[in-house]
């Protein structure tokens, strides 16, 4: 994105570049956009509330003299009377990657500036998003029906339950703003919103832009990152 | 009135190519974590196993899908740097469950009150 304040400015690269974007009396975090430098606080904010509640995951795990259940069995889904390890997690998994994927490109073609197909893509990950949540109600249900209580379960360590779900169930709730996020910028960019010099937002007075495509997909990757880390942590080890 | 075209662009559009690798390497990564527990690797195998594919897909999104490649430095330390303050808090945690545990064992075998 363009900043009227470094146009003709030489921008030194590397740690040289970066000691000097520090020190500089203007803006530090030269050439990003401002909503897209607060996304990025935002996220490392949010990085670390997801990391307090898999590192609580990790202490009370580790504690604890009763057996942990055995994630391998307890996520096996029944197909045709065989069960399947983890298999509704590594479908939950893969969804969430290909949803990441078109978001990655309708960053890129929004910066083309093709409406139609940063839209479609927009459209793309959201019903990915969508599909996520979905099969997550359905892992939900399926745990609670066979008794997985915050206080209990019958599979082992009582602690299970609470950290199961409030670390799904987090990063649940983060899936599902994303989603209704998506819906509402998949609509924007389809109505033209950042066509022809942009058009004023709903709350702001700024024109909108693509840039707040790529906003958007940060969030998204973000929330497929924390995935990639509950998948490795929780479903896994 | 005609508006000047802004001549911002090209900066923030890389070529299609490289996002389709890294969305061909997350699948397949993940494929490979899910083979982890598959084939039931255990101990430290299966563990080393586990961190490595996650780093490596964490790596790439970020790196890729979220551009922290293309970002300058000013914006990459600010964001990385911060990590090191949960690795700490991991092994100050680690540290805190062992003793939990060892505590918790030694009471539930010897007993409590004097």
């Amino acid at each position: 994105m363009s900043d009227p304040k470094i146009e003709g400015l030489q921008l030194k690269p590397g740690f040289k570049g970066m000691s000097e974007d520090t020190g500089s009396d203007q803006t530090m975090f030269k050439g990003v956009h401002w909503g897209k430098a607060m996304m990025w606080i935002f996220l490392l904010s949010d990085t670390f509330v997801f990391s307090c509640f898999l590192i609580s995951y990790m202490k009370g795990r580790g504690s604890t003299l009763v057996d942990w259940p055995y994630p391998s069995e307890v996520f096996a889904l029944h197909v045709g009377g065989v069960a399947v390890p983890l298999l509704l997690i590594a479908i939950m998994t893969f969804v969430l990657i290909t949803s990441s994927g078109t978001m990655a490109l309708a960053v890129k073609y929004g910066y083309e500036k093709n409406r139609k197909m940063c839209g479609w893509l927009v459209l793309a990950t959201a019903l990915g998003g969508l599909t996520f949540v979905g099969m997550q109600a359905f892992e939900w249900t399926k745990l609670i029906e066979e008794g997985v209580r915050p206080w209990e379960n019958p599979f082992g360590a009582a602690q299970f339950g609470s950290f199961f779900f409030m670390i799904t169930g987090f990063h649940g709730t983060h899936v599902t703003i994303g989603v209704i996020f998506l819906f509402i910028y998949a609509y924007k960019v389809f109505a033209g919103h950042y066509e022809n010099g942009g058009k004023r937002g709903w709350f702001t007075t700024m024109k909108g832009d693509y840039v707040e495509i790529e906003i958007l997909g940060l969030y998204w990757h973000f929330v497929d990152l924390v995935w990639v880390f509950i998948f490795a942590f929780f479903y896994l080890w | 009135m005609v508006k000047a075209e802004k001549k911002e662009q090209s900066a923030s559009t890389h070529k299609i190519g490289i996002y389709m690798w890294i969305w061909g390497l997350l699948f397949v990564l993940s494929f490979f974590s899910y083979m982890v527990d598959w084939y039931n690797f255990q101990g430290m195998l299966r563990w080393s196993l586990i961190l490595f594919f996650m780093f490596l897909k964490a790596g790439l999104i970020m790196a890729f899908f979220m551009h922290l490649f293309w970002e300058r430095y000013a914006l990459v330390n600010v964001l990385l740097w911060p990590m090191t303050a949960i690795a700490c808090f991991i092994f100050l945690m680690v540290a805190e469950f062992e003793y939990t545990l060892f505590s918790r064992a030694f009471y539930f075998v010897v007993g409590g009150g004097a």
